[in-house]
Formats: structure tokens, sequence, C-alpha cells
């Protein structure tokens, strides 16, 4: 399975000289690039709950979308049915944002073969029978029933994809890929003395169902559902107010995707409206502090061979030792700051206007000993697990909800606490990053980022690390907290 | 059998899907079909920043093989492939398990709301670009010239669709109605020192219906011109009151929990309590599918049900559920024509206009009520836990000293439990507006716990 496959030529009978007409089309009225994303997208998804395999959903999304850029502007148009008067009449409404006469013309037409392939599937999951995805969903089943007997109600689910693009730019590029995702979780709910709790544990990534036979397996987030919903059983209230945090690897990231994640896109700082804006060569973090944005870790859930641009994806520097380096760009954005894509131009479908997205977004890890930087802390949180979070960008404030975590007495973690949102600064919060551990990780494949209503798949990964100061949404004020 | 396209009606599309899958062995079968135009424009400073606008189609289709079913969607309406799609629905549909509750609904209970509910208007369609971009642009002016504090904005937005969606299902149902919908915001950017960003807008189901687009922007300049100078508050535990905005996110957390979808799970912190006291004495909720130009009306809903008004709480007691025909046989109950279906999957449960009765006060005297509080007009996160009630999220707002609001606040979190809050609504307002399907008025509830300093 390669990236350049033909598919678009093969199956719909699309040519290059369609291709050259349709790009003629969207610059007939000026404008100083145009592109076309053809897409088509096959997705299935399976559900177990109560032991019965209740859902089994298949379908297929197929389009085009004509995006026409002049100077500042986006013309967007796009269309279901590919017959050529279809996409000829879409591609002449985005072209209406320019005015003019037409100013490019695109003769001949080169295929960039990429000089990577991050998720070389050999079968991709929506090939295997349906058979091997439901023996998976069993099996999640089976052991999170089998975890323990407090656990009453389980829930599993599973769904893949594969989306064919094919993008055509008016600089004569075409650019082709084979996009795979898969994904598996379990929820869980236990009980006990009239008592409720849930947890919820899931992964994957840009692989194939041979993805679940290793360590990453159904019984592995099986397991882990169940112990969070056990856990659960006997968390007291959160602390509310400030304090230490320190954060486990892995998902905790989504404190980098808040806090500077989001503001570090240009389309924000293009327009002047991110904390973040004008503020390039600045300090906002620690020196122990190093974040990137890679989109080329191979296979996993925010890694693209290129973004919904074409552009190659990269590792871009985001902050380094504690300095802001640069922002995520797509095409537009790059124009109006006068730099270059970093390849972060996404679209949730050919429905969507590409815009700066993140890819895997992670820190770098340090060079302390996680169990040193839990001793270290006298009074604090130790949150290991997060739902989702939420950033504003123009004032920095960010939040992410822990829905496992700890507190830490005396370098000790000990009795669990109910889930509770952490608040913070995004241009401060990472200033007070006091200790970084050894070992990084990345979270398991469950990203999804949503922004101006539209979703795409993301990572974010970190070592655990020490925050000196973080505001905790608990419900137990620390005058009446038992830290003892 | 061929489809004949010739038809051009999406019930015939439907109704000829459901036949199709018959024929190939489904015992059961039903399609939803959705036909759309859209439209959208960002201006920024003035200048168009993008205009988009496309027409789409989309079917859904569920097949029963006994008590199994799968579903399946695609937005390619050939013969080919829509033969194609059966086959594999049917495929699947033999996998799955078993499950007595699954199912159409009995005949008995299929129907369409006969009035008029006024959920489309053909001027949304026929305004024109230039129209449509002037919204924006008014919008986005008047907020500009609000203040000199204000000279940046994220953006305004224009944005409307209408369309046709179709429901047929192999017990003889057909049926579609035709909706519209239009929608003006602004976002504009405050600064003094630091800076600050809020937006408001109008939406409405006809372009006459909108509210002056320039009256909206100096609302947006309102709202974020009062967030300048934001601070942390201390940590305490004090009363809050949520603005209609806010408070309609809390409508949206008792939703979740009276879904039939969490109840049969017991997913849900309201599980096993009906007929109980849930919430205060003065609490009202109803989810009403009648609404004229509601966004939550439709005649009949994604089972072919008819619409109707279900109590869910009276005067703090919970009264009923929200079901659709699956989770009402899981319950024993019936259902409430709550049924909604995106393409993909089988029916969730999902609201019609899902709202708490407004109460006396006008919402200056909730706020004159409070002697040391804080005022929400903003939450973000998502923190909160349907399960166990549990709730923290992070919020912005004003500081409530002596009933008047003093300093903006930021960077802090409110938490506690939506049981207990439920039973601690202790005054409800009398600006009850629908702009969503949800809707709330302003709202005081005591024991929250604030953590900032």
């Amino acid at each position: 399975m390669g990236n350049s496959d033909r598919f678009f030529y093969e199956r719909y009978g699309l040519t290059e000289p369609d291709l050259e007409r349709y790009l003629a089309a969207a610059v007939s009225e000026g404008g100083d690039y145009a592109d076309l994303y053809f897409e088509y997208t096959t997705t299935s998804s399976l559900l177990l709950d109560e032991s019965l395999v209740k859902s089994a959903t298949e379908g297929i999304s197929l389009g085009c979308g004509v995006r026409v850029l002049a100077g500042e502007q986006t013309g967007y148009a796009y269309t279901d049915d590919l017959a050529p008067e279809k996409i000829l009449k879409v591609a002449r409404i985005a072209a209406r944002i320019a005015s003019g006469p037409a100013r490019l013309s695109t003769v001949g037409l080169t295929t960039v073969e990429p000089s990577h392939d991050f998720y070389p599937v050999l079968l991709p999951s929506t090939d295997r029978d349906l058979a091997e995805k439901l023996a998976l969903v069993e099996r999640g089943d089976r052991a999170a029933r089998g975890y323990d007997s407090r656990i009453r109600q389980v829930r599993v689910s599973y769904g893949d994809q594969i989306r064919h693009i094919l993008i055509a730019g008016s600089d004569g590029r075409v650019v082709m890929d084979l996009q795979p995702l898969v994904r598996l979780g379990v929820f869980t709910i236990a009980q006990e003395n009239g008592n409720l709790q849930s947890g919820s544990s899931g992964g994957g990534g840009r692989v194939g169902l041979e993805f679940f036979q290793g360590e990453q397996s159904p019984e592995h987030f099986a397991r882990e559902a169940a112990r969070q919903a056990i856990v659960q059983l006997t968390a007291r209230a959160a602390p509310a107010g400030e304090m230490e945090v320190v954060l486990g690897p892995g998902w905790p990231g989504i404190l980098l995707h808040e806090a500077i994640g989001h503001g570090l896109e240009a389309d924000f700082n293009r327009k002047g409206i991110s904390a973040f804006s004008g503020r390039i060569g600045q300090r906002v973090a620690s020196e122990l502090c190093t974040v990137v944005d890679d989109g080329t870790i191979p296979g996993r859930r925010g890694s693209l061979n290129m973004d919904d641009e074409g552009a190659p994806t990269q590792r871009t520097v985001l902050i380094e030792n504690g300095i802001l380096r640069g922002y995520l760009q797509d095409r537009l954005s790059a124009t109006v700051l006068k730099g270059t894509s970093t390849g972060n131009g996404r679209r949730e479908s050919y429905e969507h206007i590409p815009m700066p997205r993140m890819t895997n977004t992670c820190m770098l890890a340090g060079a302390e000993d996680p169990q040193d930087i839990i001793r270290s802390v006298r009074r604090g949180l130790y949150a290991v697990y997060f739902g989702g979070g939420q950033v504003d960008i123009t004032n920095g404030k960010f939040v992410f909800s822990a829905s496992e975590a700890y507190l830490i007495e005396d370098g000790k973690i000990t009795a669990p606490v109910k889930g509770a949102t952490l608040i913070g600064d995004g241009p401060t919060v990472l200033t007070r990053v006091t200790a970084v551990g050894n070992d990084l990780q990345l979270d398991p494949g469950i990203g999804t980022c949503g922004k101006d209503g539209q979703s795409v798949p993301v990572g974010v990964g970190i070592p655990t690390i020490k925050v000196s100061r973080l505001t905790v949404g608990g419900t137990a004020p620390r005058s009446v907290q038992s830290f003892q | 059998m061929a489809l004949r396209m010739a038809e051009n009606s999406l019930e015939h599309v439907a109704s000829g899907l459901v036949a199709r899958a018959v024929s190939a062995g489904a015992t059961a079968a039903d399609v939803v079909v959705r036909e759309a135009d859209e439209f959208s424009t960002v201006l920024r400073l003035g200048k168009i920043e993008s205009l988009k606008e496309a027409a789409s189609k989309a079917l859904g289709l569920r097949a029963f093989v006994g008590t199994r079913s799968a579903t399946s969607f695609s937005s390619d309406f050939s013969a080919s492939s829509l033969l194609r799609l059966v086959e594999r629905t049917l495929a699947m549909a033999k996998v799955t398990s078993e499950d007595p509750a699954s199912g159409l609904p009995a005949a008995e209970l299929l129907g369409r709301y006969a009035g008029d509910l006024e959920l489309y208007s053909p001027d949304v369609g026929e305004l024109s670009t230039d129209d449509r971009i002037q919204f924006a642009r008014r919008a986005e002016e008047a907020a500009l010239s609000a203040d000199p504090r204000i000279q940046n904005s994220e953006g305004a937005w224009f944005e409307a669709s209408w369309g046709t969606k179709a429901y047929a299902n192999s017990l003889g149902f057909a049926g579609s109605y035709r909706s519209s919908y239009c929608a003006v915001s602004v976002a504009p950017i405050a600064q003094n020192g630091g800076m600050q960003r809020d937006y408001w807008y109008s939406v409405a189901r006809r372009a006459s219906a909108l509210e002056d687009p320039a009256a909206v922007g100096r609302k947006a300049a309102e709202r974020a011109l009062r967030k300048l100078g934001a601070r942390k508050a201390s940590t305490c535990r004090v009363p809050v009151v949520f603005d209609p905005e806010t408070a309609r996110s809390l409508l949206g957390h008792v939703f979740e929990a009276v879904r039939g979808d969490a109840i049969y799970r017991s997913a849900s912190f309201l599980t096993g309590k009906l007929g109980q006291r849930v919430a205060s004495g003065n609490v009202t909720i109803l989810d009403d599918g009648l609404r004229p130009s509601g966004f939550g009306s439709r005649p009949f809903d994604d089972e072919g049900v008819p619409a109707c008004i279900t109590p869910v709480i009276e005067k703090g007691e919970l009264r009923n559920y929200l079901l659709n025909c699956y989770t009402a046989r899981k319950l024993n109950m019936r259902t409430t024509g709550n049924a909604s279906r995106g393409l993909a999957g089988p029916p969730m449960v999902g609201p019609k206009n899902f709202y708490l009765a407004a109460g006396q006060p006008p919402p200056a005297e909730i706020l004159r009520s409070v002697r040391s509080g804080f005022y929400v007009t903003e939450l973000i996160g998502f923190g909160v836990n349907i399960v166990t009630g549990d709730y923290s999220r992070g919020a912005s707002g004003l500081w409530i000293e002596n009933g008047e609001l003093t300093f903006p606040v930021q960077e802090v979190t409110i938490a506690g439990n939506l049981a207990e809050m439920l039973n601690h609504i202790e005054a409800i307002g009398s600006d009850l507006e629908f702009r969503s399907a949800l809707a709330a008025p302003t709202l005081l509830v005591e024991g929250l716990t604030v953590a900032g300093t």
C-alpha cells in the first residue's frame, strides 16, 4: 500500500487534463492559488454494550472541495458528486472570491512522491473481516468484566477509517495519500453500595489491526478502564485552590495542546489575537521545556505524510529551552506572515477550509527520575489521566480536566481524588515547570481536537513534570482538606 | 427492482431504499435522507476573509434481520451504489447480536404533527450574497466603533443553511419536512494592556427574524470590554449566578442525565429517581417539540413518532425520562418521541426544545439579592461526569459584592455536584430566550466552590 496509489484515476476516471480544467475554472476570475481536494473515506464502527453487539455501521464519504486564494481571502465550494460539470460548477463558485482576469494558468501537472510513509499498513483494517474486529471488542468486554466483580457496565467501541486523498494545486503539484486510522475504546461503570463511578481507556493510531496484538491489546485497555472505575469508588473530594501539580507521562500532554498549542496556531497570530502574538524570541517557559509539534512520528494518530494542503509535514520546534521559536503555519498564514508553511494546514474533510492545526504536540524528555519528582512535593496533586481541555487563546486561560488524580502528601502518593478541572494561563504556566522527567510517553491514540467546527485527530506527549503552581478546581477548600 | 431516480423527491428515495432492503431480505428497515444548501462568510476588519457555498445530500439506512440490525450511510444515490449499500448492511446485520429491545416503533405510535411548525422560510435561501455579507459587516462595524479599546476582531460571521429531511420505514411511514437556519455573530477583541475576547450572536429560522446586526455588534463589544482587567478570585464557597448562556449549559447536563441512553445503563446520577424530588421546588423543565420555529422542533422524530411536549421535571419532581423506542423498551416505558439520528449509527436520544421554565424576578433583582458571590458569563472545559454528577469547569465572569457587579474574574473554576446543584437553585429569572434547542433564564445556585488563589 503506497501513498501514490492511483485511486481516483482508476476508480473515478479522473485524468490530469480534468484536473487542469478544474484548476483553470478555479482561477478564471483571478486569484493567487487554487487547489482541489478529492477525498474518499470509508468508515466502519462496532459497539459492544451489555455484552451485545448492538451496532455495526459502515459508510462512505466522497467529494471534492475547491479552494481559491486571493490575497488573504478564501473562496470555497464543495460537491459530493464527482461529475465534471459539478466540479466545474463549484470551481466557478469558489473563483468568485477573486475579481479580475485570470492571472495563473496551470500547464502540466507533476505528481510529487512523498519521501516518507509514516503508515505503511499492509492490510488496511477496512479490508479485514468484521469477525476479526468483533473478536477484539469481545476480548475487551470479557477482560473488563473479569477485572473485578464490582464492574457493572462495560461498553467497548471499535472504529476505523481509510481516507484516500488527492490534492492538486495550481502550482502544478499533485500529491496523493492513503491514510488509515483505527481506534478501540472501553468505558466501564463500577458500583459499590450505591456508589457509581466510571473509567475509560483506549488507543490506536494510523495502524492496522495487528496493532492490538501487542501490548496495546483490548485486554490492556479494558483493564485500564476497569481499574480507573474501581479507583474512583474510594476517591474523595479534590482540593480547591492553587498548589503544586505533578503530571504523569503521556495523555496529560494535553496540557501542551491547550496551554500553548492553540495559541501558536498562525491564524490567530496573523490576526494578532493570540496571547502569544508578537512574542517570538521571548521566554514563555522554563529552560527545562522544549516543545515540538511533530507530524512525522510513524503510526501515530496525529501524524500525516503531508498536510491537507499537500505540504510535507515536519517536526516544528515551538519552544526551545523555554524560548518561543515559531508558530504552526498553513499556506495562507505563511503568505501573510511572510514565512513558510510548517505542514500544519489541515481540514476535517473536503467540506472544510484548511487552517493551522496541531499534529503530535510533545515536550521532550528531561533528566529527572519521575520518582524523585514526586518525592520532592510536600503537598500537591498527582494527575495521571484526563478527559479533555479547552482554551481562550486571547487571554491565554486554559483548562484540562483530570479524571484520575491523587494527593501527594510529604512526597508520597496517597488518596485518590475525584475528577477536577485544572486551570492556568498559557504564556506563564510553562515558566513554572520546575522538573521534567526522563519518561516521555505519547498518548495511546485517542485525541480529537475541535476548532471552529472542524474535528481532526491529534496526538500529545509529555514526560512526568512538576508545575509549581496551578489552580485545582475541586470542592474541598485547603483549610478543610485533610493534608495530614 | 430498480430505484426510480426520476421521482426526484427525498421521500421516494427513502421509501424506495426501504423497499429495496426488504426485498433483499431485511425483516424491517428505515432510512433517513437529508439534502441541504449552505453558505457562510467570515469578515474581518471590514474585508471578506472567506466565502463558502455548497449543496450536499446523504442518506442512512438501518436494516433489521429479526432483532439484529446494522446501519450504513452514503452520499452516493446511484442505483448501483445503493444496491451495494443494502447488501453490505444486511451482511453486517447478520453479525450483530439479537437484541430484543431493538426494532421499529409499533405501528400505532407512528405519525406526524399536522400543524405548521414554521421551520422553513424561503427568505434565508433568497438572500443575495451581498446581503449576507452585509449582516456580518454591520455587526463588526458596530463592535469596532463601540469603544476606542476595540481595534481588532477575530471576525464576524454570517451562516445560513436550508434543506429537506425525509424518513421512511417498512411499516409504511414516509414523511419529509423542510427547515432553514441563519446566524450572524461577531467576536471583537478589547485591549487595554491585556487582550480579552468575547462574542455575541443572533440565530433564527428566517432572515427577517435575526436581531439587528448592529445591536449584536454592540453587545459583543460590551461583553468583551467587561472582561478587561480580569483577575483571579480567592478560593471560597459562594452563591453563583449563571447568565442565560451559561445556565443553558447546566440544562444541557440535565438533558444528558435524563436521556434514556444513560438511564438504562445506570450511567446517570438521575437513574432510578422517577417520581422523586430531584431539584428545588421552583424548577420545572419541559421538552417541547411543538414550539413554532423552535430549533428543536420537528413534526416527527427520526423514527417517525410525532412531536409532543414532555414534562421532565415538574416543581422539582422527576416526571419523565426522554426516550426513543430502544431505550423505552429497555426501561419498559413508552417512547417520548426523542429519537435522533446522525447519518451513521442507530437512533440515539436528542432534545426537542428542552428548557427551564422562567421565574418571576428580573435578572437584576437576582443579582441584587447576592451579598457576595460570582456572576458567571463564560464556562470552558469538559469536567462534567453525568454518571456521578461531579462538576468542575473553568469560569469567567464578574464578582458580585453587595448586590453590585464589581471586578471581572478569570482563571477560576467552579465545582460541585449536579445532584446538589439542582436542589440548590435558589432563584430563576424571567429572562428566558430560545437561542438554541436548549434554553434557560438567569439562575442562582448556592453552594458551589470557586477555586482561584
